[in-house]
C-alpha cells in the first residue's frame, strides 16, 4: 500500500451514496492515473458523485459525455492530443449500463480502431443512478425494479465480447482489492493502444445490503469465484492472486447472495443455475490459463 | 488555381485548406466523396489529419466533440438518416460551445429510401444552436466551408457551423472551381476552454436551472452576434479572395415587384427563372436565403412573395415560407417542391410566379392550392 501515492483527485464530501464502492474506486484510479489525465464520463452514477456546477469534486478534467457516446468522444480526445504531441492519459470511467447496452457500438468501434485509452467500466450490475433498473449486466435472479421477479437471463458477458477485439491489455478488477486495481490500472496506462479494465463495483442501496459490508460483498463475490480477477496481456491469461485459491476452494455460492436483498426467495433452481455458471467460469479461464483448451 | 470539380470535391478541398487536427469520417450517400477525397489527401500525405473512421454519425460527431474540446480544428460531413441519427451528438456540440465544421449534403429522409435533394434533413436540427448556411454553387460549397471554420471559431461566437449543399443537385455536379492558398485566413486553432491538465475544470456536470437558463442566453447572444461575425468574414473573403457573400443572394431585386425566395440550387435555378419573367414584362426577382441559422433580417416590403420549400413541417407548413411570414410579415404564396429529388426546372419556377396565390400554399404536382 505504501506505493500508493498519497494525492488525492477525488475530494472528500462527493455526492455519492454512503458505502458506495465506484467512488471508492475511482479514488485509486485516478491515484494511479496521476493529474495528467483526462476523465470521460457518460451518464452514470460519476455524473451525479462528481458535484453539481459550479462544482467539481475532482482534482483531473472531467469530460461529461452524453450516455452512448463515451469512447467515441475519448476516441477524438486521444486524437487530438495526438495531434498536438501530448501524452494526456484518457480514460473513460462508465457504468455497465453505460457500457454493455448503450454504449457498446461505440465501445466496440474504438475498440476495433486502436483508439490508445483505457475503458474503465464500473459495474454494478444494474442502472443505479436512476434507481436500479435491470442493465445487460444484471445477474440471473437479480430483483430489480423492472425485474421485480427476478432476472430472468444471464449477465451479458462483456468481458468475451471485449476480449473478441484482440486488446493489448484488458483485466477484472473488485472494489475489494483497492492495490490490485491499482496496479492494473498503471501497467494498462503504460500500453499504448485500447486497455479495458472491468471493476465490480457493490452497490448497497440497488443490491439490498448494509452499506458497512461494502468491502465485505466485493470479497465474497471473488472468494465464492462468482468474480474472478484476471489480467489478459496481448492476449495471454494470468488469474490475479486473490481468484487464484478461490478458484480451487470457492467459498459456497451462498456466502455471497445471501446477505443481498436483490437476490431474496431465489429459486432452487435458479440458485443451481447461479452454481452451474460459476463453475462454467472458474473450469474455463483455469484451462486455459493452464493451457488446456 | 482553377478546376472543374464537384460540390463534394469541393467540401474536401476546402478541408485540406483549413487542415483540420481530427477529421471523424462515416460514409453515407450522397455525401461518401468528401470522406473519400479527404481519406486520399490524408493517406497521400497531403493533408496532415487525424483521420478517424467512426463506426457510427452518433460516434463522428462525439468523436468530433471530444477532439475539439481536446484543442484542434475538428471537420466531418454527413447527410440525412445521419444527421438524425447523430441528432443527441448535435445538440451537445453547440451546448458545448464547440467551434466544429461539418458539411451537411441535403438528402430526403426514409421511408421510403430516397436518397435525393430535399432540405428537411437540416432543418430537423434548425433549433441545436449551430449556425446554417446553405450553398448554390460548387465554388460557393468551397468558400463556405472555409468561412465556417472562421465564424465558428471566433471567440464571439464559438458555436458549430452545418454548411449544406443539396445532394446530387450540388455534391455530384461539376462547375468550375477556384481553389487558392489561404495563408493566415484561418489563424491557428484556439478554445478558450480547451481541456488542460494543468488547470482541470469539469465539463458539462450536474447543472442547476439559474446556471442552466445563463448557458442557453449565451448561446442565443452569441447567435446574435454571429450576424455582425458572419459578415466581417465574408467582408474581409471578399477583400483577400475577390469573391462577396452575404445572407441573402438577390438578383434583380431592386425593383421586383414579386420576389421569390428559395435556398441552395433552387436559388440558382430561380434566377433564370426571373430572366424569362423580366422577358415578359413581369418585374420579378429572386433572393436565395444563403443563412438559415442564424435568420437574417430580410426586406421584403410592398412586394408579393413567393416562398419555394424544399421541406416540410407536416401539420403546420413550408418551414421557410413560415419563418419568412414570422419574421417579415408579408404572406407569401408557399410552393412545396422539390421533395425526394422532385424535378423543379426554371421553366416550372416561372409557373409558381404567373400563378401566384399569396397566403395560399401549393404542393407542386400534387395539390391544387388549399
Amino acid at each position: 500500500m505504501s506505493a500508493i501515492p498519497k494525492e488525492e483527485y477525488l475530494y472528500k464530501c462527493t455526492s455519492a451514496c454512503a458505502g458506495c464502492s465506484s467512488s471508492l474506486c475511482l479514488r485509486y484510479v485516478l491515484k494511479a492515473a496521476g493529474p495528467d489525465s483526462v476523465l470521460v464520463v457518460p451518464a452514470c452514477c460519476t455524473s451525479v458523485i462528481q458535484g453539481i456546477y459550479p462544482a467539481t469534486a475532482m482534482n483531473v478534467p472531467v469530460y461529461n459525455v452524453a450516455f452512448a457516446a463515451s469512447a467515441a468522444c475519448a476516441s477524438g480526445m486521444s486524437e487530438a492530443f495526438a495531434a498536438a504531441g501530448k501524452e494526456t492519459n484518457v480514460i473513460v470511467y462508465a457504468g455497465d449500463g453505460g457500457t454493455v447496452d448503450i454504449g457498446i457500438q461505440a465501445l466496440s468501434g474504438a475498440f476495433e480502431r486502436g483508439t490508445n485509452f483505457l475503458y474503465i467500466c464500473y459495474d454494478n450490475e444494474a442502472y443505479g443512478n436512476t434507481g436500479m433498473q435491470r442493465s445487460g449486466a444484471t445477474p440471473l435472479g437479480a430483483r430489480t425494479t423492472t425485474t421485480p421477479g427476478g432476472k430472468p437471463t444471464t449477465k451479458k458477458d462483456l468481458d468475451r465480447i471485449i476480449e473478441a477485439h484482440n486488446p493489448p491489455y484488458m483485466a477484472t478488477a473488485c472494489s475489494a482489492y483497492p492495490l490490485d486495481l491499482y496496479k492494473k490500472v498503471k501497467k494498462a496506462l503504460s500500453i499504448e493502444g485500447p486497455k479495458f479494465i472491468h471493476i465490480l463495483a457493490p452497490c448497497p442501496p440497488g443490491w439490498r445490503y448494509p452499506t458497512e459490508k461494502t468491502v465485505e460483498m466485493g470479497k465474497l463475490a471473488v472468494k465464492t469465484g462468482t468474480w474472478i480477477l484476471y489480467e489478459r496481456e496481448f492476449g495471454k491469461l494470468s488469474i490475479s492472486g486473490p481468484s487464484k485459491a478461490a478458484m480451487k476452494r470457492p467459498a459456497p455460492l451462498e456466502d455471497y447472495i445471501r446477505g443481498q436483498g436483490r437476490f431474496k426467495n431465489l429459486s432452487p433452481e435458479t440458485l443451481d443455475l447461479m452454481r452451474q455458471q460459476v463453475q462454467q467460469n472458474i473450469q474455463r479461464l483455469s484451462r486455459e490459463e493452464a493451457g488446456v483448451c | 488555381m482553377l478546376t472543374i470539380a464537384t460540390g463534394n470535391r469541393a467540401v474536401a478541398d476546402a478541408v485540406k485548406a483549413a487542415k483540420p487536427g481530427v477529421i471523424a469520417a462515416y460514409p453515407i450517400t450522397p455525401q461518401t466523396e468528401i470522406v473519400e477525397q479527404i481519406a486520399e489527401y490524408v493517406t497521400g500525405g497531403n493533408l496532415e489529419s487525424r483521420y478517424i473512421p467512426v463506426e457510427s454519425e452518433h460516434s463522428a460527431m462525439a468523436a468530433c466533440i471530444g477532439a475539439s474540446v481536446g484543442g484542434v480544428r475538428t471537420f466531418t460531413a454527413t447527410s440525412s438518416h445521419g444527421l438524425l441519427y447523430m441528432h443527441e451528438m448535435v445538440h451537445w456540440a453547440a451546448g458545448a460551445r464547440l467551434p466544429i465544421v461539418m458539411a451537411n449534403v441535403n438528402r430526403a429522409l426514409g421511408p421510403g429510401w430516397n436518397t435525393w435533394a430535399e432540405h428537411t434533413d437540416a432543418f430537423s436540427q434548425r433549433d441545436t444552436g449551430w449556425l446554417q448556411v446553405f450553398v448554390g454553387t460548387v465554388q460557393e460549397a468551397y468558400d463556405a466551408t472555409l468561412m465556417a471554420f472562421k465564424i465558428a471559431e471566433d471567440e464571439r461566437v464559438l458555436l458549430p457551423v452545418m454548411v449544406n449543399l443539396d445532394g446530387f443537385t450540388l455534391s455530384h455536379i461539376t462547375q468550375s472551381l477556384d481553389t487558392m492558398e489561404i495563408g493566415d485566413f484561418l489563424p491557428p486553432f484556439h478554445l478558450p476552454h480547451a481541456i488542460d491538465t494543468e488547470n482541470p475544470l469539469g465539463y458539462g456536470p450536474m447543472t442547476g436551472p439559474a446556471d442552466y437558463f445563463r448557458f442557453r442566453w449565451d448561446i442565443e447572444r452569441s447567435m446574435r452576434d454571429s450576424r455582425g461575425v458572419i459578415t466581417e468574414v465574408e467582408r474581409e473573403f471578399a477583400e483577400r479572395f475577390g469573391r462577396s457573400y452575404g445572407p441573402t443572394e438577390d438578383y434583380r431585386c431592386e425593383d421586383a415587384d414579386v420576389v421569390v425566395v428559395a435556398m441552395g440550387t433552387l436559388g440558382k435555378e430561380a434566377e433564370v427563372a426571373i430572366d424569362r419573367l423580366r422577358d415578359e414584362g413581369i418585374r420579378a426577382g429572386s433572393m436565395r436565403l444563403r443563412w438559415f441559422r442564424p435568420f437574417p433580417d430580410l426586406d421584403l416590403a410592398g412586394r408579393e412573395v413567393v416562398v419555394i420549400d424544399r421541406d416540410y413541417s407536416f401539420g403546420f407548413g413550408g418551414v421557410v415560407a413560415h419563418s419568412i411570414k414570422s419574421k417579415t410579415g408579408v404572406e407569401p404564396y408557399s410552393v412545396i417542391a422539390g421533395l425526394g429529388g422532385q424535378e423543379v426546372t426554371y421553366n416550372d419556377i416561372a409557373d409558381f410566379v404567373r400563378n401566384r396565390h399569396p397566403g395560399e400554399e401549393m404542393w407542386f404536382g400534387v395539390s391544387d392550392h388549399v
